[in-house]
């Protein structure tokens, strides 16, 4: 039986993903991180959930006969067309009118809001059926909808269990990879009514018989997109439940929201990049659904959406752009990898970043686009160890840009201590004399600075032993084994 | 168009297109990543065709060759016609869809009737096509032809099947390559829970790039509204990342290969 009537769904979240006063992210971040890593149980399942994601990616990786070369030509294909921006964008939408399509510019998440409203009112649209979009969230679409008293449904499984949890999604490519399944059959139980059950299966029959009535009914669908092709004027959506070709493909109304640095030149290019996207993301050949489309339904064609809009968002994508050394953080398409091989995710989580996009990339990009005053702390959510830029396909420094933001944060908002603590250590290092006094201070005072726990060695010592001081200084020793000053 | 930053008057785009070339006016350098794959310019990048810089900000000139040869670091692809089709049903197996080969037209019609028998149809939906229509000659179900003037998504969710001829077949991939103009519009592949693909020998090619660059040529100047390379039946890992097949899309993928 397809279940007619829409689930009640919660509203929307507009201040956990990210509208939380940035002056308090810092200190969420570190309440957040702290409570996370305590939490075994939450790490534990997170790191089973993401255990499979090795094996199977591997395996694919395998099957390329040269794998870093595949990378190159992603990261190549990229970073030609981000830095040729000026010239491509504006060819993808001659070519994208051309085919029927209309174009509307968005400067900030407010005016990408209000264009999407618009289009949604114009179409007096009842019912509006959506599949995965991290534009959207980044732009906290459904509650600008829902406040506007649209209903309006994810149709991705994972989106639909975290729209239901009234939660933002945990990992960006796997949205509710943090919810166990007798989590989820309680949710469909509270608001589909359905039996509890165990089974995956069963609960993935449950959302999909629950949502096909959802499709045909809705008159206005809403996706995102992974690429937005210059040469022919087509955007590329990449899936694998077929949601999204059902939401782009039933509704009278499509409409896609897109990043502008999401355009590559050549319809040739998707050869490499739909491949890569798939294994780097979730090791596979490819992904179930990757659509490319055109325009509205043509003449002669059996169905589609009379009409067909596409909001092209800047949003601070051209503040990066306007930063060479951080430029190529653009190329990123959001597959995900750099997310689940990351040390720093696994143990404090999806929701502690308190970001649209979590992980290395999110550290990197949401400085940008949210102010580095208030993110920089990401940056230090790093243990720099590079795993992220390794599984990085297209090739983004992912890790020394982490690096980058730390060094720009000390040049606009230097903290004074820091600066303090620098000078002094120039002072002592500059002085041998000094050096040596302070060394030998330092060796004697270590029981006691144990004992004290001075608030600057307090967070060091929570989860560290100090080992005990030598009794003699490096020099001394040095000296003691027959080595003379001066030589090597 | 409704704003709330950039300077009045000035349009979204003309305010992002300036924000644009005012970024672009200092060029990035290649990053460091990737400066081993320009130089020396063989066969890296995209088929070896990456020229010395010829642009005023330093950018090399990439063009394509579309041809499989040209990306030798791909998944194997297969040399002859018969090292494609193996790849391709291994890939297809891999993936859960589920292939019968048929000699000709005749046994892939006695095998749609098998199925629409077995599985007990009610209603398969179908679209005009040289390959799919000698399918339904005998079929003992009601049929229901999708065309450009009576489509009916409330008649074609409660089919059982959806029958739809391809553009062509990846072998490196296993995907099938379905159009919104020659395979029955956007519907007829996705809706209804079982999928049957028929398709020739002839249609399988080496890789994404040469069945992009079919459809290009195939429909040149005027792409269809959608082109959709289909890799297996619906999936989703969802929930606590594990494989369950049919999300929202087709269950089963059948693919019968005639010839």
């Amino acid at each position: 039986m397809i279940a007619k009537k829409p689930a009640e769904l919660p509203t929307a979240h507009p201040s956990q993903a990210g509208e939380a006063p940035p002056r308090d992210a810092k200190k969420k971040f570190l309440r957040d991180a702290a409570a996370h890593v305590g939490d075994t149980g939450h790490r534990a399942f997170v790191r089973k959930a993401l255990s499979g994601y090795y094996s199977t990616r591997d395996a694919q990786q395998s099957r390329y006969r040269d794998w870093e070369q595949a990378r190159d030509a992603a990261a190549l294909a990229k970073w030609s067309a981000v830095n040729r921006l000026d010239e491509l964008l504006p060819r993808f939408v001659d070519n994208f009118e051309a085919n029927g399509g209309k174009v509307h510019w968005a400067r900030d998440a407010a005016e990408a809001r209000q264009i999407v409203l618009d289009l949604v009112r114009a179409a007096q649209a009842k019912a509006i059926i959506k599949s995965k979009c991290m534009t959207s969230e980044e732009i906290h679409l459904n509650a600008a909808l829902e406040e506007e008293g649209y209903g309006v449904v994810e149709s991705d499984l994972g989106e639909f269990i975290q729209q239901l949890r009234g939660e933002p999604p945990y990992h960006f490519v796997f949205p509710c990879m943090h919810v166990r399944r007798d989590e989820i059959s309680a949710l469909f139980g509270q608001h589909l009514g359905t039996p509890p059950t165990d089974s995956p299966e069963e609960l993935t029959m449950i959302a999909r018989r629950h949502m096909r009535g959802l499709y045909v009914g809705a008159d206005v669908g809403i996706t995102g997109a992974n690429f937005l092709v210059a040469e022919t004027g087509q955007i590329s959506i990449t899936e694998n439940e077929g949601n999204a070709r059902l939401t782009a493909g039933l509704p009278r109304v499509h409409i896609a929201l897109s990043g502008i640095e999401k355009v590559v030149e050549y319809l040739d290019d998707l050869a490499v990049l739909l491949p890569i996207l798939a294994t780097a993301g979730t090791g596979q050949p490819m992904t179930c659904y990757n659509t490319l489309y055109a325009g509205p339904r043509r003449e002669g064609e059996a169905d589609g959406p009379e009409e067909m809009h596409l909001v092209l968002l800047d949003n601070s994508r051209t503040a990066i752009l306007a930063d060479p050394e951080q430029r190529d953080s653009l190329h990123c398409i959001r597959c995900g990898a750099c997310l689940n091989v990351c040390p720093i995710f696994k143990n404090v989580g999806g929701f502690t970043y308190g970001t649209t996009y979590q992980g290395p990339i999110g550290s990197v990009i949401t400085p940008h686009l949210r102010g580095l005053a208030d993110w920089n702390h990401l940056s230090g959510a790093s243990s720099l160890c590079g795993a992220c830029t390794d599984a990085c396909p297209v090739r983004i420094d992912i890790h020394h840009h982490l690096l980058h933001n730390r060094r720009n944060a000390a040049r606009t908002a230097p903290n004074a201590w820091e600066r303090l603590g620098h000078r002094l250590f120039v002072l002592v290092a500059s002085r041998p004399w000094l050096f040596a006094a302070g060394g030998a201070l330092f060796r004697r005072a270590l029981p006691l600075l144990k004992f004290l726990r001075p608030p600057l060695l307090r967070d060091w010592l929570a989860s560290r032993d100090l080992p005990a001081a030598p009794r003699q200084s490096f020099r001394r020793q040095w000296q003691g084994r027959g080595h003379r000053e001066g030589r090597a | 168009m409704t704003g709330s930053s950039g300077g009045a008057g000035a349009s979204a785009r003309e305010v992002i297109m300036a924000r644009i070339r005012e970024a672009l006016r200092v060029p990035a350098p290649l990053p460091h990543s990737l400066s081993h794959a320009l130089a020396p310019p063989d066969d890296r990048g995209r088929g070896g065709t990456a020229a010395p810089p010829a642009h005023s900000t330093g950018l090399p000139t990439l063009t394509v060759l579309p041809e499989s040869a040209a990306r030798p670091w791909l998944p194997d692809c297969g040399e002859t016609p018969a090292d494609r089709l193996r790849i391709l049903l291994e890939n297809l197996a891999a993936l859960r869809a589920v292939v019968h080969r048929a000699n000709d037209l005749k046994a892939a019609e006695e095998y749609v009737f098998t199925l629409a028998r077995e599985r007990d149809w009610r209603r398969v939906a179908w679209h005009a096509h040289p390959l799919v229509e000698p399918l339904l000659a005998g079929v003992p179900c009601a049929t229901q032809q999708i065309t450009a003037t009576n489509f009916d998504k409330h008649n074609l969710e409660s089919c059982d099947a959806g029958i739809t001829a391809c553009e062509a077949l990846v072998a490196q991939t296993g995907s099938i390559l379905v159009s919104s103009a020659t395979c029955g519009g956007r519907a007829l592949s996705i809706l209804p829970p079982v999928h049957v693909v028929v398709a020739t020998l002839d249609q399988i090619v080496a890789t994404l790039a040469d069945a992009l660059h079919a459809a290009q040529t195939r429909h040149a100047g005027r792409m269809p509204s959608m082109l959709s390379f289909i890799t297996g039946p619906s999936r989703t890992g969802d929930i606590e990342r594990i494989l369950v097949l049919g999300a929202h899309g087709p269950k089963e993928l059948l693919l019968i290969l005639v010839g």
